[in-house]
């Protein structure tokens, strides 16, 4: 219930803070010699590392951990920042992105991380990654007679299942000498095992064991209910075995010489602070016989702990000590910065104290071999603060979502200052946005009446309340205003990845990233911009060696690139590649059945180009798993038309392509200048004029059949909106002036004709609905203050 | 037996256009308007109107006489516009009036009969005889359909 409440937030943090990682990442790739950066890295996982613990997903946490250490290492300079050693780290970074995304999707966050684990924990201890070996090299821990060496991870597992009543067995078995199906032999064997429980580990490993690449004996570490007596006999009944041996693993013993026993949430804490450079002590403090305020010495004793240190736990529990359950002697375990001499006499100096003896508390076995709960010691000690003493009977439960109020401290205390924000649910912003656009529509009903009335403290006040509405709508706006930067910034990383993938040498330049567009628009992009950049990538820029050939540097480059233009966003991925082979692209059109030989014939290049949109299509020779099975490019136009924006390409061979998406700004209220026609009235957006005009009949010019103007010495073509839209009129116009509304596509010019002018207004933008779609020209509807219906004028189609 | 016959009947909405009258369920039916202003839709086909403002939702009208290629008559006090509501369509019918509503008992509906022999036997789902009315099922898909 308490992790539900802060599951939202979790995740949206995570993804901030995966994020964070991932650039900065990239940006220590670039300058590997910059530690401020590893220690921003750090941070941002720490605070993942404690969110995930707290909130029980212990395999984000797990993954986190593994990944902090390999920081803290470069962070201290143990091991020096390679591509390689990255490349692991970034994997790490994406299968945490998996994680969260399978969290938000409902999920449980688990997923099988091992191999990255792996690799991670050598890089820790100095080896590079070399992804091939899978025998560890960790000192062993575990049980004594054991064979195979386990990772934290697998220890973890191994600790976790014993916890929860399964034996862990380490099952060696040799097969006969003679045994010629070895494989198959081992594969009966997995049966087996996999029927009763789960194996965690094999040596050789599995794929090995399956290529059949091991003498006679291979061995398994192996979790179940069964009994090793019950294990031993099973597999002894596949046929060519010759032995097998059952042992008992051994889950990690505790501290040596304590009194207290501590459960795994407690190690981790005391783990962690070892690693933050504190003491932890075991104190026993023994009341004189004769004391009688035992349970004030008992405060008075905490006080001293508590103002230097952190009491973790304390036997009898802090509850029997306040009740003066207890004889006369009990121990508290105590992180603190202080040495254990000076803790002493601080506690000696209490009075009736008789004795106090305090002890390190020995915690070499927990500082790596419990991940799993270790994370929790992030959130922990906030949660320490709060509650001094934990008690005895609160064991296991640490990695539980039982502390739900740390993520929000813990968050706190990490969260950038200065940054005050909020995170509203989108659904809120949109049901302000409808309520607000109720609102303006009264507001313009309003004015007309007041006009009408003409009352000076009406109008006054209708004037009043318009602006502050003004200013409430520009804020409400820019409420739901996302600059494009979160869809760019995953870029980055997934272009490395490329560039490594398909041994490519790839430059991106993000030009625009603060251009800003509608949160729903942002949301939707994100899929068809990866499918583009992949689609450039693996198309497009041809490998180092084309390129050198046709003379272009080696380093290909990816321009992405957003820009307002009008009421729009354009957004453009350029790439200096091959361009696109408008003749294999044809034949291939062709071939499909996509367009006939005819039709062929009369299509313009750019129609041409924009045939790789068509659904079934896909010129790559050789499918690629970068940019699939020629399923994706009409599934991005798709999406971007079902946005309301399109797709155009441009391209010439050999030089590069540039794909143009277009989108609206999805802005449901814009202001527009109302003109009329007739009796008809029309809104063009504010945003698309850049003038309006009077024009005598004489200044027009006929050009190839196209009546122009010379506005500020450019030939603007004229558009009779009239004729545009058929609009009926009782008696020819005959006019010597004319009225010009000059309209812009992005540079490119038209002058709309219209009877006359209105005025400006805010307008909702309203939808024709379902039934009336693709109308020429027009984008929409909005109601006007007197209740009628005015469309909105689509300059966008008037201007080729 | 009342159960039985509330099962087999549909509830229609009965309106009337030039000499003949027509039926659509109640159940695609989101109300029955007064004539209003309508905005003229450039470019779109002949029988669409244009658009209303039915309550802040901008609503497409279409002039079933022009669906149907019946002969155009003036708008009267009688004329009457339909809301529609199809799948995710919201769209209004100019209809000559209202007059009804009723239930028909589903055996008396019949396929339509071959000889009607005018465009709209496309939009017929079929044909009711309540008395002596004579009710003509719309089939609105089919109305609806070209523009979709």
């Amino acid at each position: 219930m308490e992790v539900n409440q802060y599951l939202e937030m979790f995740i949206e943090e995570s993804k901030d803070h995966l994020q964070a990682c991932s650039e900065h990442l990239l940006e220590l790739e670039k300058n590997p010699d910059d530690l401020a950066i590893v220690g921003e890295i750090f941070r941002s996982a720490h605070t993942l590392k404690g969110m995930s613990a707290t909130m029980g997903f212990e395999d984000l946490a797990d993954l986190t951990h593994k990944m902090e250490n390999v920081l803290d290492a470069i962070r201290n300079e143990k091991i020096h920042v390679s591509p390689e050693i990255l490349d692991v780290v970034f994997e790490s970074v994406d299968h945490l992105e998996e994680m969260v995304m399978d969290i938000a999707n409902g999920g449980d966050g688990k997923r099988d991380v091992s191999s990255t684990v792996a690799q991670l924990k050598r890089i820790e201890l100095g080896e590079y990654a070399i992804p091939e070996v899978v025998a560890t090299t960790e000192t062993p821990v575990t049980a004594v007679t054991s064979v195979l060496e386990y990772d934290s991870f697998e220890q973890t597992v191994i600790s976790q299942s014993t916890e929860q009543g399964f034996n862990a067995f380490e099952i060696s078995v040799r097969l006969r000498e003679d045994c010629l199906l070895k494989a198959a032999r081992v594969f009966m064997v997995f049966e087996i095992l996999e029927k009763d429980g789960d194996v965690i580990k094999s040596n050789p490993s599995v794929e090995k064991l399956e290529d059949e690449q091991f003498d006679q004996q291979f061995s398994v570490a192996f979790v179940t209910k069964e009994s090793a007596e019950d294990m031993k006999n099973k597999i002894m009944k596949v046929s060519e075995v010759e032995e097998v041996l059952v042992a008992t693993l051994g889950t990690p013993v505790t501290a040596v010489a304590s009194v207290l026993e501590y459960d795994s949430f407690e190690q981790t804490v005391i783990a962690q602070s070892a690693e933050q450079g504190f003491n932890a002590f075991e104190i026993s403090v023994k009341l004189r016989e004769d004391c009688l305020l035992k349970a004030a010495r008992v405060f008075m004793v905490f006080e001293i702990l508590e103002k230097d240190g952190d009491v973790i736990k304390s036997y009898p529990s802090v509850e029997k000590l306040e009740d003066e359950q207890f004889d006369q002697q009990f121990s508290v375990a105590l992180v603190t910065k202080e040495s254990a001499e000076d803790m002493q006499k601080k506690i000696m100096k209490v009075s009736e104290v008789e004795e106090v003896i305090v002890a390190t508390i020995e915690q070499k076995q927990h500082s790596e071999k419990e991940p799993a709960i270790q994370e929790v010691a992030a959130t922990a000690t906030v949660e320490v603060e709060a509650q001094p003493a934990t008690t005895p009977e609160k064991n296991n439960a640490a990695p539980t979502p039982a502390k739900a109020p740390a993520p929000a401290k813990t968050d706190k205390s990490h969260a950038p200052v200065g940054n005050k924000t909020i995170r509203v649910n989108i659904e809120r912003l949109d049901i302000l946005m409808n309520l607000f656009e109720e609102l303006v529509i009264d507001r313009g009903r309003l004015q007309s009446i007041a006009t009408e009335v003409n009352h000076g403290e009406l109008n006054e006040t209708v004037e009043r309340m318009s602006r502050v509405m003004g200013d409430l709508q520009t804020i409400i706006l820019t409420m739901r205003m996302v600059p494009v930067e979160t869809v760019f910034n995953r870029f980055p990383k997934m272009i490395r990845q490329l560039s490594r993938d398909l041994n490519k040498k790839i430059n991106l330049e993000i030009i625009g990233a603060e251009t800003e567009l509608d949160r729903t628009v942002i949301d939707e992009i994100g899929d068809p911009l990866v499918h583009l950049i992949r689609n450039s990538v693996d198309h497009g820029i041809e490998n180092p060696t084309a390129r050198r050939a046709k003379g272009k540097p080696e380093e290909g480059t990816v321009v992405l690139r957003a820009y307002h233009s009008g009421n729009y966003v354009f957004i453009e991925i350029e790439d200096d590649g091959a361009g696109i082979n408008r003749e294999k692209v044809l034949a291939k059109a062709i071939s499909k059945g996509i367009v006939t030989q005819e039709q062929s014939y009369s299509m313009s290049d750019k129609q041409i180009n924009e045939l790789i949109l068509a659904s079934g299509f896909s010129t790559a020779d050789v499918i690629s798993d970068v940019s699939g099975r020629g399923v994706g490019l009409d599934v991005v136009k798709t999406t971007i038309e079902s946005l309301g924006g399109n797709i155009s390409i441009e391209s010439t061979q050999d030089v590069g392509s540039i794909f143009s998406i277009q989108l609206p700004l999805t802005l449901s209220i814009i202001s527009v200048m109302l003109v009329e026609i007739e009796k008809e009235i029309y809104a063009i957006p504010l945003s698309s004029i850049i003038e309006t005009s009077i024009i005598r009949s004489s200044e027009i010019m006929n050009a190839h059949n196209q009546k122009v103007i010379d506005f500020r010495g450019k030939v603007v073509p004229l558009v009779f909106l009239e004729e545009i839209f058929e609009v009926p009129r009782k008696e020819p116009q005959d006019d010597e002036f004319h009225s010009v509304v000059i309209v812009r596509k992005g540079e490119k010019l038209a002058g709309l004709v219209v009877d006359s002018f209105i005025g400006q207004q805010e307008i909702v933008l309203k939808s024709l609905g379902n039934y009336l779609t693709n109308i020429f020209a027009i984008s929409g509807a909005t109601i006007l203050g007197n209740g009628k219906v005015a469309l909105i004028v689509d300059c966008n189609a008037l201007i080729k | 037996m009342t159960n039985a016959v509330e099962q087999e009947s549909i509830k229609v909405i009965v309106f009337q256009l030039a000499d003949k009258e027509y039926a659509i369920p109640v159940s695609h039916v989101q109300g029955i308007e007064k004539l209003m202003h309508i905005t003229r839709v450039p470019k779109t086909a002949k029988y669409v109107k244009g658009v209303i403002n039915l309550r802040g939702v901008v609503t497409p009208i279409v002039d079933l006489r022009e669906r149907f290629e019946l002969p155009v008559s003036e708008h009267e006090e009688t004329t009457r516009i339909i809301i529609i509501s199809l799948e995710d369509m919201e769209v209004g019918f100019v209809v000559d009036s209202a007059n009804d509503v009723l239930d028909i008992p589903a055996d008396s509906i019949e396929p339509q009969p071959e000889v009607v022999g005018s465009l709209e036997e496309d939009f017929i789902s079929g044909v009711a005889k309540i008395d002596k009315r004579l009710l003509i099922l719309l089939h609105l898909e089919k109305v609806l359909n070209p523009l979709k």
